[in-house]
């Protein structure tokens, strides 16, 4: 590294002159239109004090309060006490201090685990078995002076390598430490992150973004063939609501603020985002942004994509954002559907302008049991086609409806247990309902209490319709309780040699019985061939609802006891449900993301080594299709090619040039015939920027890098406010080549990793 | 060979499997309250089944049919109403109204009926239990194989025995039995009998559907939703016919695609196949299907028929096997055959055309399944003695009588051969040999009769003979007899019929070298290919196993590049060489036929009668000694052939079924056959046509 960056000829430090000049330029001019909104950003309060100061949860020191191998605060976990009862322990959650009877007996029937055969994790953080940290001094010597916060202790490391996949809390419980990041930074605000992303660039330095630390996408592990240093950026400190605007009903806020926080502090003003994923105590906006995230809530406030006005993201190449806050705009592609689900790899978000709502004056659970789940996706299927779902309605099969009910605390009278019994009887008896088959809907209405109620009685008219009986509010509030301490319950499993993980899906509507019914029985299948001795939990629930279809939810667990390599095991069952899922017309994920290693790479990209359309994948995810690609060879054995976003993107009359080879022809200009800055507010640009790339940059964490060439892309045809010329560090990126073209010849390419050769061959 | 242990009615296959006799129990106990006991069945899935009425109303409500009904309303120009009540008509036609009364009353009669036919009902308990846990996992399809009518519902008999769901049964019957056309007997008896079977579980399938849309679609979505609710386990014949040669016959692939399509629509998470072999020491019909397929008519099926049948019940038909097989999960066969996604574009309900992949799997599955019923089918002594018959001169069967001690002497020698190609042999291991054999010929009476040490062919005789009989009335009689003893011996041909063609090829290539060897293989097995089913793409493999077979029989040796007959294995090698003759000779006579007699066009009509008058003149002038060139079914066969060779082309004018007749290719293909000249000749890759 210290060879290329001093053995740089002086043309190419000219023309980096010459870029920073660029980008100087870009930096300040927003600057000057928007003075008063920035220098309330720099009031914040500098890399001193720690956030907690202000009342927020989650400190730079998140060993203060988290656990490093499991989920959660520290002070929070499900134990099995002596009397054969589960406690919950700690006094954060509703359900923190009670005592469950049935959990135990639940947890030994369906398992056929015992409180005897214990796996304990690992309780203390051995910071020597941690690398030293792979330093690049110029780099560390550049980000003192910016005054940015950083560290490189090995505990504050190892916090931020990894999320929480099975394959990566399960090594760290049993102290088993992987590649960890070797520095750890806390910008304070946008102008923080710009900072580093330039020195990154400079310095030729990785950097992984850090948000809530929730990611089930693998997206936070270090890639073990990466041999620079790795930077990990922990927005958490970006943490600040910076203005509500109560005319537009928006606010703006920083994105490093977590779930729990941003709700609590717009609750404090009477108002309310309603955006509430499942691990919203923990993950952050930035979080939600980059992986497309799904509120519980959805039905009345929508999902990310429909919350978000205005997003300001920090690229390698400079910083991108809409120059205003327009509902809608029809001047090309949506820029954020590019950001949206773009899991870091195009650039770091660091402010989001989001739709606001006030507090509902009413909240009501409720619940309906049916006699099976044939008639449960029916009565939703026909709730979303009378477009009436409440703000959440979901789907609990049998075996989640069991496990519910194991979570039930114990009765703080007889009379309550009297009633439960009463009810028992009147559904299995008097109802006739098959006890291994009901399964139960957990509803949530908010809005004015009139409405509420009105909608409420609409509702259970269509459940009654199809054999289902109102089951009370109880019911209804433990099953959402239940998705917030269902990952404390994978803590607790894991202490007994039971492993568990999610996933989800999108299917439409007539295909979500199949979905069910096949990825269950397939898990149960495998399970059972690759020598699981006790018949796996498979289990799953209808969790939201569209009007073309719903998203599925899975829950799989299984006793590992007598396996050689339980995550190996686990991950091909894992792999082959989610097969299962793709040919059951099921998407690859609804709000998980899609991550690298884990789903993309293994699912799509593993199936052919050819094009760089495995960004593509990520970036826009990708459809699998077995359709040739126009200009390639016949794909060989199983390979699988993806209709990239060339498809999706290119207009009508390039589609036609997309076969030929000519519209690869490069221009033969040079970085000096690099387009002026564009600082155009709307509409696409008279000369779209076609880029070709021509060589590459290895590896994964290259996020930020690479990013550039497909932001360059994306420039192009978006209305966008300010961009830069190309990135700084420009030593590792591909020569660029940059074409006048009309619009209507436009045609993308995406492109990364270990094809150059094809790519060559193309053009 | 089976371990007989008369007491509780157990057989124990050399397999190790233990076959039970179910009729034993039936006949120490009250036949009526076995009928009438209390069933606890397990459905599929454990759900409660929906009634007949449900089902038919989703059938009719599906969206499959009404998409059908829209288009067809557009192309007659008819109302969709008027089109639905016509579906609504056939599917009221069509279905079946299972109910458990009936089947106490079946299981009643048919123990009557059994117990007066059969010796025993022996059924492999192991199969049976895989079957139970099947059904309760999966949707579960038994595709037995058909070789006479008893095999109907004895299938059902055996699962009402055992208390496992009794199937929906795919039959495809005339017309009158619908009560669709006038008979000489009465409407209403057609009727009753129609109910009684569909209260018994059968599902009427028409004959002829040709392009009758709207049936099709009618039929389909019936089929598809009994098998996506699991209603219940659905019986087919994936042979479409009932085989008269009792040899396998080229699997039907019209139903097996809608069988499937759920599990390839992702409509069920599998499918189970359930392939039945059923093995019958001695077929009611045989010599009803003798005269059949010489070319005398059969007479229908009806009511009084049965009753007049009731002659035959008076008969000993020794025992029955009932072999069920190791059920086959469509989800493992078709990992890498299918690709679902390919369903996810388009709404499932469309009518879709299958695409090539899944008629290409649908096909390759069909056919594995007729090879596991072969292989799981159960030989008799009988077949095999059968087999030793065929091979002597036909005026030693005739005249002078075959000696005994030379045919049992061969048929020892045969069975060695039988164990050695692994095959299921039932020969009772307590019973002396000879005492085994001369109960075989004592069976088959109608067949053979055992005089004085010598073995003769039985001639039919009519009692009053007005007149002396002429050489051709003698013949027929004689190619009866002969035919039904080829159908004993086809019984037992699956085990040979491949080392038979390997052994065929090294006599008519006279070459070692594999390749050619190979090469001549693949020519026989495409000429043969509706007398000797093989399992499409691969060819390679089972030639491959044909010389391990012959190698592990001492036959011949085996290296990289050769094949060379052993020394010791002359006497195998000419066994099954003459195991094929009469085939390849009866193929000779009529491409003879066909490239010297007859015209350029010619119909199926014309062509089978011709065939059998010049194979007749040929057999009475001796040059030709094989009857079975007289049988349609070998003349049918080869018209089908030479369809798929494009030797023959049907011309798509006329309505008669009207051939081409290529005469040039048909030469070439008599050459080859005859070894003047090599197969690469012919220009056809047989690997990739099949």
């Amino acid at each position: 590294m210290a060879a290329n960056g001093s053995g740089g000829g002086s043309d190419r430090q000219r023309v980096a002159q010459q870029r920073l000049r660029i980008i100087a330029g870009h930096l300040r001019r927003p600057a000057d239109e928007d003075s008063a909104v920035r220098a309330a950003e720099c009031k914040a309060p500098q890399s001193e004090s720690d956030a907690s100061a202000e009342g927020k949860t989650v400190p730079r020191r998140r060993q203060e309060i988290m656990k490093w191998n499991g989920w959660g605060y520290n002070d929070t976990k499900f134990i099995f006490n002596k009397k054969g009862q589960t406690e919950f322990t700690g006094k954060r959650y509703r359900l923190s201090g009670m005592i469950l009877p049935g959990l135990q007996d639940w947890f030994e029937n369906t398992f056929g685990a015992s409180v005897h055969h214990k796996s304990p994790a690992t309780n203390i953080l051995n910071s020597s078995a941690v690398q030293p940290p792979n330093l690049n001094e110029a780099f560390v010597e550049e980000l003192k002076s910016t005054g940015v916060p950083f560290s490189h202790d090995a505990e504050d490391r190892v916090f931020r390598a990894n999320g929480h996949c099975l394959h990566e809390i399960f090594p760290l419980r049993e102290g088993k430490i992987g590649r960890v990041p070797d520095t750890v930074v806390w910008p304070n605000c946008h102008n923080d992150v710009v900072k580093i992303v330039e020195l990154a660039c400079k310095h030729n330095v990785c950097l992984i973004p850090f948000g809530g630390g929730t990611s089930v996408s693998s997206a936070l592990e270090c890639p073990l063939e990466e041999t620079r240093s790795i930077v990990s950026l922990d927005t958490s400190q970006m943490n600040r609501i910076l203005w509500i605007d109560e005319k537009n009903l928006t606010a703006h806020v920083e994105a490093g603020i977590i779930g729990q926080d941003l709700e609590r502090l717009l609750n404090e003003s009477g108002y309310c985002t309603g955006h509430e994923p499942d691990s919203m105590e923990f993950s952050s906006l930035g979080g939600w942004v980059a992986t497309r995230a799904s509120g519980m809530k959805k039905n009345v406030y929508g999902n990310i994509e429909d919350l978000v006005v205005h997003i300001k993201m920090v690229t390698p190449q400079g910083v991108i954002e809409k120059s205003c806050q327009g509902p809608r705009m029809s001047t090309g592609p949506d820029i954020h559907h590019f950001i949206l689900g773009s899991e870091g790899t195009l650039g770091l978000v660091t402010e989001v302008t989001m739709k606001i709502r006030p507090v509902p004056a009413y909240q009501k659970y409720g619940s309906v049991v049916f006699p099976d789940f044939e008639q449960g996706v029916a009565c939703l299927r026909e709730v979303a086609r009378q477009r009436c779902a409440p703000a959440s309605i979901r789907l609990m099969d049998n075996k989640q409806f069991q496990f519910g009910h194991a979570l039930k605390p114990q009765g703080s009278s007889m009379f309550t247990s009297f009633l439960d019994g009463l009810k028992k009887f009147y559904i299995t008896k008097f109802k006739g309902f098959d006890p291994n088959r009901l399964c139960v809907a957990t509803l949530l209405f908010e809005g004015d209490r009139e409405k509420v109620l009105q909608h409420e009685k609409q509702v259970y008219d269509i459940a009654a319709k199809f054999g289902g009986l109102a089951a009370g509010e109880d019911n209804g509030q433990r099953g959402y309780m239940l998705t917030f301490v269902i990952a404390y319950l994978r803590d607790l499993g894991l202490d007994y040699y039971v492993i568990a993980e999610s996933f989800e899906t999108s299917v439409p509507w007539d295909r979500v019985l199949d979905v069910c019914r096949n990825v269950k029985a397939r898990i149960v299948r495998e399970c059972k061939e690759r020598g699981v001795q006790f018949s796996p939990l498979s289990t799953c629930r209808v969790t939201q609802t569209y009007d073309a279809g719903a998203c599925v939810y899975f829950y799989f667990a299984f006793n590992y006891r007598g396996l050689s390599d339980p995550i190996h095991t686990f991950e091909q069952v894992e792999h082959a449900a989610r097969e299962e899922i793709l040919a059951n017309g099921g998407s690859l994920s609804h709000h998980h993301g899609g991550g690298d290693r884990f789903k993309i790479k293994r699912l799509l990209i593993k199936r052919r080594r050819r094009v760089g359309v495995n960004d593509a994948a990520v970036i826009t995810g990708c459809i699998l299709t077995s359709k040739r690609w126009p200009g390639h060879p016949e794909p060989r054995g199983e390979e699988v090619i993806l209709r990239s976003p060339r498809h999706v993107l290119t207009a009508s009359p390039s589609r036609k040039l997309m076969g030929e080879s000519s519209i690869y022809q490069p221009c033969t200009s040079s970085a000096n015939t690099l387009p002026r800055p564009y600082h155009r507010s709307a509409g696409p640009l008279p000369y779209p920027v076609f880029h070709v790339p021509t060589s590459i940059c290895q590896g994964k964490p290259l996020r930020l890098r690479t990013a550039c060439h497909r932001v360059k892309l994306i420039l192009g045809l978006y209305n966008v406010s300010s961009v830069l010329g190309p990135p700084l560090g420009a030593r590792h990126c591909p020569p660029t080549v940059w074409l006048h073209r009309a619009p209507t010849s436009l045609s993308l390419y995406l492109h990364r990793g270990h094809c150059t050769q094809e790519t060559e061959n193309m053009t | 060979m089976t371990h007989t242990d008369t007491a509780s009615g157990r057989a124990k296959m050399d397999h190790g499997e233990e076959f039970v006799d179910i009729l034993e129990e039936r006949r120490r106990s009250y036949d009526l309250g076995h009928a009438l006991r209390t069933i606890k069945l397990h459905p599929y899935q454990g759900g409660p089944r929906c009634s007949t009425a449900k089902l038919n109303k989703a059938v009719l409500d599906s969206q499959y049919l009404r998409y059908v009904a829209e288009e067809i309303a557009t192309e007659t120009g008819s109302s969709v109403v008027e089109v639905r009540e016509q579906a609504r008509r056939l599917l009221e036609e069509m279905s079946q109204n299972l109910q458990l009364s009936s089947l106490r009353l079946m299981s009643y009669t048919i123990t009557k009926v059994a117990k007066r036919l059969f010796s025993s009902i022996y059924v492999n308990m192991e199969g049976l239990s895989m079957l139970q846990k099947a059904t309760q996992e999966t949707p579960v399809i038994l595709m037995p194989n058909h070789k006479s009518y008893l095999d109907f519902l004895v299938i059902s008999y055996i699962l009402f025995t055992y208390d496992i769901p009794v199937p929906v049964i795919a039959s495809v019957i005339r017309k009158y039995l619908l009560g669709l056309k006038q008979q000489s007997i009465g409407l209403a008896e057609m009727k009753m009998v129609g109910e009684i079977l569909r209260r018994s579980g059968a599902f009427f399938i028409r004959r002829a559907i040709g392009s009758d849309k709207l049936y099709w679609a009618v039929l389909s979505e019936y089929v598809k939703t009994i098998v996506r609710t699991g209603y219940a386990p659905m019986k087919f014949y994936v042979e479409g016919l009932r085989s008269r040669t009792l040899k396998s016959l080229t699997p039907k692939l019209g139903m097996m695609h809608m069988v499937l399509e759920p599990y390839f629509k992702s409509e069920v998470f599998d499918i189970t196949l359930v392939p039945i072999s059923i093995s019958y020491d001695r077929v009611l019909e045989e010599s009803l299907h003798a005269h059949e397929l010489l070319g005398v008519p059969k007479p229908k099926e009806t009511t009084t028929s049965l009753l007049k049948s009731t002659k035959v019940l008076q008969e000993d038909y020794g025992a029955m096997h009932v072999n069920f097989g190791r059920p086959i999960s469509v989800r493992q066969m078709c990992e890498g055959k299918i690709n679902r996604c390919q369903y996810n574009l388009t709404p499932r309900d469309l009518p879709q055309k299958p695409t090539e992949e899944a008629q290409a799997c649908v096909r390759w599955l069909a056919h594995l399944v007729v090879r596991v019923q072969d292989e799981g089918s159960v030989i008799s002594p009988w077949s095999l003695m059968a087999c030793m018959l065929l091979q002597a001169p036909i005026t030693a069967l005739t005249e002078e009588g075959l000696l005994w001690h030379q045919l049992t002497g061969k048929t020892l020698w045969l069975r060695k051969l039988v164990l050695d190609c692994g095959a299921r042999l039932n020969w009772p291991a307590q019973t002396p040999d000879s005492d085994v054999m001369s109960s075989a010929v004592a069976l088959h009476r109608s067949v053979v009769h055992q005089k004085a040490g010598r073995v003769y062919l039985v001639q039919e005789e009519e009692p009053a003979r007005r007149h002396p009989i002429s050489p051709q009335e003698r013949m027929m009689r004689t190619a009866s007899a002969v035919l039904m003893l080829a159908s004993y011996r086809n019984q037992s041909l699956h085990v040979f019929v491949r080392p038979a063609l390997v052994a065929t090829a090294l006599h008519i290539t006279e070459s070692t070298q594999r390749d050619e060897l190979f090469a001549f293989y693949c020519f026989l097995q495409e000429l043969f290919s509706y007398e000797f089913v093989s399992i499409p793409g691969e060819l390679s493999q089972d030639f491959e196993e044909a010389c391990s077979l012959l190698k592990k029989c001492g036959a011949a040796h085996i290296s990289q590049q050769e094949v060379t007959p052993s020394a010791g294995g002359m006497e195998t090698l000419s066994f099954l060489r003459a195991l094929i003759q009469p085939f390849i000779d009866s193929y000779q006579v009529m491409l003879r036929y066909l490239c010297e007699e007859g015209d350029q066009v010619l119909t199926e009509k014309q062509f089978l009668p011709a065939v059998r008058s010049l194979a007749t003149r040929l057999i009475l002038s001796g040059e030709l000694d094989t009857y079975e060139a007289l049988s349609s079914d070998t003349q049918k066969n080869l018209l089908l052939a030479l369809r798929r060779l494009e030797a023959v082309t049907k011309s798509r004018a006329s309505e008669e079924n009207e051939f081409n007749v290529n005469k040039a290719a048909i030469r070439t293909i008599g050459d080859v056959l005859s070894g003047k000249i090599p197969p690469q000749m012919l220009q056809t890759t047989p690997d990739a046509r099949l």
